[in-house]
């Protein structure tokens, strides 16, 4: 078995405490650990300190609904929790759905969400062992000066390779962010990212994530997650799509009025899809809708071989997958 | 009960769904015969001890001053070792001890005739991850330590990855220092009448390249070995092997301790598929570490390090012409092998004969030739797995049939039929088949899947494919040439009324010790839980020489009906001397003795052993046994493929192939099997299931490789990148026994580890292009390989150089 390097772990119950704990130099949070671990057991990092949110207070706190319609998520609750919560599946079922379809039951059942908004980007050439990437010398991400998948790239390609992320950014969610001495601020999930595999967050120094919050629609919507892995369970996507359709009205086949189209597993931070107008206008079932969003996802979607399988067959599989996922909404059921 | 071993009459056969804790058979209910255990659904031996959590793996086990040992490994795939200083890792606090390849120099591998490993890397490193060096430390992390600090300077050399590549140019870089030929461990070329005649003759030829990519056993309990030195000069060494026998002859071979000072001992064992068949680096060097430091030395291998131990099925590029008669009778073989077998040979010279040896039956070929060659490359060795060396060219005869039958306009199930070779046959290349149930095995898995219906009606994108294969009851011969008996045991009965079986046979999950308990319970007339079976310790047991070519059942099984009979023998003759009758009147049959021409006259088995001990002394007996030498015929490399007995499978897979995307579901895979006598239905059933899965991962998602672009790194050395199916993934699987019994084997049983999983990938290969018109030649059958492949056949299509397929069973879709 792979060893764990030596930390030291606090375990605080106030989050101040836990903020200020993680303001010392070398800290990092871990809440499920399901991430981080595996990353330390591989020695892609040595902090000196890990600081457990598993106990703080309120961070768990089941999911909510205010007054106004917005669905707030303590980051602490488990995708587990997040994919069988009523509230969830009722306001904002493709989060539900994505976050049930993360990694295996085990896995769901420890991981946080506000861990999978956080999850660090993943590659190929990185998330081996240390001695693995000693043969290849490092990469950008660990231990070198080159990047393996883009060949004299300066820039970290590394796949941003959560399945809620894609989802909140399509529902337009904000994370409420804290930091030490009562910091605290408001994000869009859009803007929390950017195209750096080995920094992709904007998070600040000493921060964690306490809340998503996800406002309610002001249009009726049909939503749909897109996986694709080899896999029924375990893998990281290969293929990850989020889907948003506004409509005119609350029925299957009024007109769609706009689109909110964000795919992940393509570079470091997760990409707005640009939909035509010919994509809307139109009830979802019209063939030509699903037909626009599929071209505009495989136009504008380029994977990389970032992740462990082909990326030309990962572009043309989107296509499809996306164009199904569409008629599905719609009522249509083309997938054989 | 019979004491001829060929006819398991009087069994009692209920249906599978037995309560397990429910009295065997109701007193005075014999239906034809005294209550039989054979064939009955059984608690596996152990098994609760597992479910339990309780099993006591090699890993858990934990020796008073126990050190912990860690492998140093080599980044480069082909290197020259220019020094190693170990002087820092030497001085660290906690380190005791250090070594590299001079302090183990032995050459040593699991065929005689090909030792070409060493416990440490002594000139060269072969392939990234090839062991330079090895500390002991007082704990993990310190040997981890001591191993970033040990300096290792290479001389790079220039890798070869590919295997033509590594024959043709293995004057001017030879891989392996021990190879006798360049980077040829092996080349094979047999032929068994004029194929070129036959071929010129054949109404049809079908002509085919495949290619079976490697792939690997992905056992979840990673190799481990701990070694104990103690004060008497005794080495023990507990290791997670399948090959008691032959680790304990290595050992002390490389060792240089004599092999009666040395115990080996295998604990319960979680998977190994044949990864775990022959000795490895771990074992010695914990043997050697404990010597010098005088404390235990355990050393657990990381999921990595299995991925670098490695022994899994060689890639495979095979090209197949078969002649046919225009009614689908197989006229001519010809095939040419290319084996990529990595850095060392490991079973590789019998993987070799492998390649073209076990092809031919269940089919009549009238003339066959084959031309094999294993190369040596820069990656982790190959060797066995699960199917050993046939699992490949399976994939390519039952393609290569498939295309006949289309080409000939026969249906593949019959085409299969009219070349059944039938029982009692010798196949071309020599072989002696005794018992064959490989018709039933068809009609079976015909008759499950609802074959006609689903071949003339399955809509486009959804088919169903067969095939059929053979496999060995145990390997004729010994690895090393000797005349000493292939299995012997040591079956001890006490006033208790308990049976004691040694055997030096290694249960490695497939069920092996559940095996030996039934029979033993069967002759004795014991109940199964009323037997103890100790396996595996060089100290306790008679020499066995371990799980592999599915030789337990049958061979081991055979020494325990003769120690068995002996000792029934016995216990019947004190009963009968009690009971002043003729012995052959007392039967023991239920855990009881009985008068078979007064069944209320019994005594409980407790009672009858305790006459025995009485009158006999204390009741042991040994039994051995010995192959017969008829079975092959006379040719240099016949008795590789050599068996006692054959097992036959056929399969039925149904597939749904999505033309849009290339990926494969596969829904259904019937497999029927024929095992002889069915000794345990459950277990049997089990190794069914399980083979048919295993195949079913190969055919469709796994992929053993390195990277060459990137020196030569494995692909992704584990679990995560290693796609093995989960059970969502899994198709619904069927198994059906057929029972063909043997003369040779116990009770007339044959094996049922292996040979099921043979016909998986071919049936899943014929069922692809059933759906949807295309032939996946090249393995994994991959959605971007299936797609790629449906691209071609649709450009084909629209330019009019073939039909639609299945044009008149389209949907809109």
């Amino acid at each position: 078995m792979l060893r764990l390097p030596t930390f030291e772990v606090v375990q605080p119950t106030a989050l101040e405490a836990a903020l200020e704990a993680l303001a010392e130099p070398d800290a990092v949070a871990v809440a499920g650990g399901t991430d981080l671990l595996p990353n330390l057991k591989h020695r892609l990092a040595y902090p000196r300190r890990l600081v457990s949110l598993a106990r703080v207070e309120g961070l768990a706190r089941a999911p909510e609904v205010e007054a106004d319609g917005t669905l707030v998520l303590r980051a602490g609750a488990t995708l587990a929790r997040v994919a069988a919560d009523r509230r969830v599946r009722t306001i904002a079922p493709s989060l539900a759905e994505a976050a049930g379809r993360v990694a295996s039951p085990l896995i769901r059942n420890m991981a946080t969400i506000g861990g999978n908004v956080n999850l660090d980007t993943r590659c190929r050439y990185v998330n081996q062992t240390a001695f693995w990437r000693s043969a290849i010398g490092g990469c950008l991400k660990s231990e070198g000066q080159v990047c393996h998948v883009v060949p004299k790239g300066r820039n970290c390609v590394a796949a941003l390779s959560s399945d809620t992320v894609p989802v909140l950014l399509s529902l337009d969610a904000r994370l409420v962010q804290r930091a030490a001495g009562g910091r605290r601020r408001e994000i869009d999930v859009a803007s929390y990212f950017h195209a750096d595999g080995t920094a992709h967050l904007l998070r600040e120094p000493g921060e964690i994530t306490w809340e998503i919050r996800i406002p309610p629609a002001v249009q009726p919507r049909r939503t749909a997650y897109v996986k694709w892995s080899v896999r029924g369970s375990i893998d990281f996507p290969l293929v990850s799509v989020a889907l948003r359709a506004d409509l005119e009205e609350d029925r299957d086949d009024a007109p769609v009025v706009g689109w909110r189209v964000v795919a992940g597993v393509l570079g470091s931070k997760p990409r707005v899809v640009k939909v035509p107008p010919a994509a809307t206008g139109a009830p979802l079932a019209d063939p030509a809708v699903a037909e626009a969003v599929a071209e505009a996802v495989h136009r504008q979607c380029k994977p990389l071989e970032n992740v462990p399988y082909e990326a030309a067959y990962r572009r043309k599989l989107a296509r499809v997958l996306v164009r199904r996922a569409v008629a599905r909404l719609g009522g249509r059921d083309t997938a054989r | 009960m019979p004491d001829d071993p060929k006819k398991p009459g009087g069994i009692v056969r209920p249906g599978a769904d037995v309560d397990l804790d429910a009295p065997q058979v109701a007193r005075g209910q014999w239906l034809d015969g005294p209550p039989s255990i054979v064939g009955r659904t059984h608690r596996k031996v152990g098994a609760m001890d597992r479910m339990q959590g309780i099993a006591r793996y090699t890993d858990d086990r934990k020796l008073p001053g126990m050190l912990h040992a860690k492998l140093k490994r080599s980044p480069h795939a082909h290197a020259r070792i220019v020094a190693i200083d170990t002087s820092k890792a030497l001085a660290m606090d906690g380190v005791f001890a250090v070594i590299t390849g001079r302090d183990l120099p032995e050459p040593y591998g699991i065929i005689p005739w090909t030792k070409d490993e060493t416990a440490l890397c002594v000139e060269k490193a072969l392939f990234v991850g090839d062991p330079v060096a090895a500390v002991a430390a007082v704990d993990e992390d310190t040997a981890i330590a001591a191993c970033d600090a040990i300096e290792v300077t290479y001389e790079v050399l220039e890798p070869i990855f590919d295997p033509e590549e590594a024959i043709f140019r293995g004057d001017e870089n030879k891989i392996n220092p021990f190879a006798r030929r360049g980077n040829l461990t092996k080349h094979v070329h047999l032929e068994f009448g004029d194929v070129d005649a036959a071929m010129a003759a054949a109404d049809l030829v079908v002509e085919g390249e495949y290619y079976f990519e490697g792939t690997t056993h992905a056992a979840i309990e990673p190799h481990c070995a701990l070694a104990h030195y103690g004060a008497d000069g005794i080495l023990t060494v507990w290791s997670a092997t399948q090959v008691t026998h032959y680790l304990h002859r290595e050992l002390a071979r490389v060792l240089g301790v004599p092999a009666n000072r040395i115990r080996v001992i295998q604990p319960p064992l979680g998977g190994a598929f044949g990864g775990k068949s022959e000795p490895f680096d771990l074992e010695f060097c914990v043997a050697k570490l404990a010597m010098i430091t005088r404390r235990p030395v355990k050393l657990l291998y990381t999921r990595e390090e299995v991925f670098y131990s490695h022994r899994g099925r060689h890639p495979m590029k095979m090209r197949y012409r078969t002649g046919f008669s225009k009614d689908g009778r197989i006229l001519a073989l010809d095939a040419k092998t290319i084996l990529d077998g990595g850095a060392y040979a490991s079973f590789g010279l019998v993987t070799t004969y492998y390649s073209g040896q076990l092809v031919c039956a269940p089919y009549e070929v009238a003339t066959y030739r084959f031309d094999s060659s294993r190369a040596y490359t820069n990656k982790p060795a190959c060797g066995p797995k699960r199917g050993h060396g046939s699992v490949q060219p399976r994939f390519a005869m039952e393609v290569q049939l498939d295309k006949a039958a289309e080409a000939l306009g026969i249906d593949p199930i019959e085409l299969r039929r009219r070349n059944h070779m039938g029982e009692n046959r010798v196949t071309v290349n020599g072989f002696r088949v005794g018992s064959n149930g490989f018709l039933e095995c068809l009609d079976a898995v015909e008759r499950a899947s609802n074959w006609k219906e689903k071949r003339a009606h399955l809509p486009y994108g959804r088919g169903v494919g067969v095939a059929g294969s053979t496999y060995i009851s145990g390997t004729n011969y010994p690895i090393y040439p000797n005349d000493m008996p292939q299995a012997a045991v040591q079956i001890c009965l006490d006033r208790s009324g308990r049976a004691r079986v040694f055997s030096g046979a290694n249960d490695i999950g497939q069920g092996s010790d559940t095996m030996l308990a039934v029979l033993v319970a069967e002759e004795l007339g014991l109940r199964l839980e009323d037997v103890r079976v100790l396996s595996a310790d060089t100290d306790l047991c008679p020499v066995d020489l371990g799980a592999y070519s599915s030789r337990v059942t049958l061979m081991v099984g055979n020494a325990c009906l003769q120690a068995a009979r002996r000792l029934r023998r016995k216990v019947q003759t004190s009963v009968a001397k009690r009971w002043e009758i003729p012995r052959r009147r007392v039967t023991l049959a239920g855990g009881e003795a009985l008068d078979l021409e007064d069944p209320t006259r019994r005594v409980p088995m407790a009672e009858a052993i305790a006459w025995a001990e009485a009158d006999h002394g204390l009741l042991g007996e040994v039994g051995s046994y010995n192959t017969p030498k008829d079975r092959h015929g006379d040719y240099r490399g016949g008795t590789i493929g050599a068996s006692p007995a054959y097992s036959f499978t056929a399969h039925v897979a149904e597939v749904a192939v999505d033309p849009e995307t290339g990926i494969v579901t596969v829904e259904t895979i019937w497999v029927a099997h024929d095992c002889g006598t069915c000794l345990s239905r459950r277990v049997v059933e089990g190794q069914m299931e399980g083979s048919a899965y295993m195949g079913f991962g190969e055919a469709i998602m796994e992929q053993h490789r390195v990277d060459p672009a990137h020196g030569g790194v494995h692909a992704g050395p584990s679990l995560l990148d290693y796609r093995i199916p989960t059970t969502l993934d899994t198709p619904r699987i069927e198994a059906h026994v057929v029972e063909a019994p043997d003369p040779n084997g116990p009770y007339g049983a044959k094996e049922a580890g292996e040979g099921p999983l043979h016909p998986s990938i071919p049936a899943i290969a014929n069922a692809i292009y059933d759906a949807v018109g295309v032939r996946m030649d090249a393995m994994p059958f991959s959605p971007p390989r299936v797609l790629e492949a449906l691209e071609a056949r649709r450009a084909a299509e629209a330019a009019d150089a073939v039909p639609p397929w299945k044009a008149d069973r389209r949907g809109e879709g």
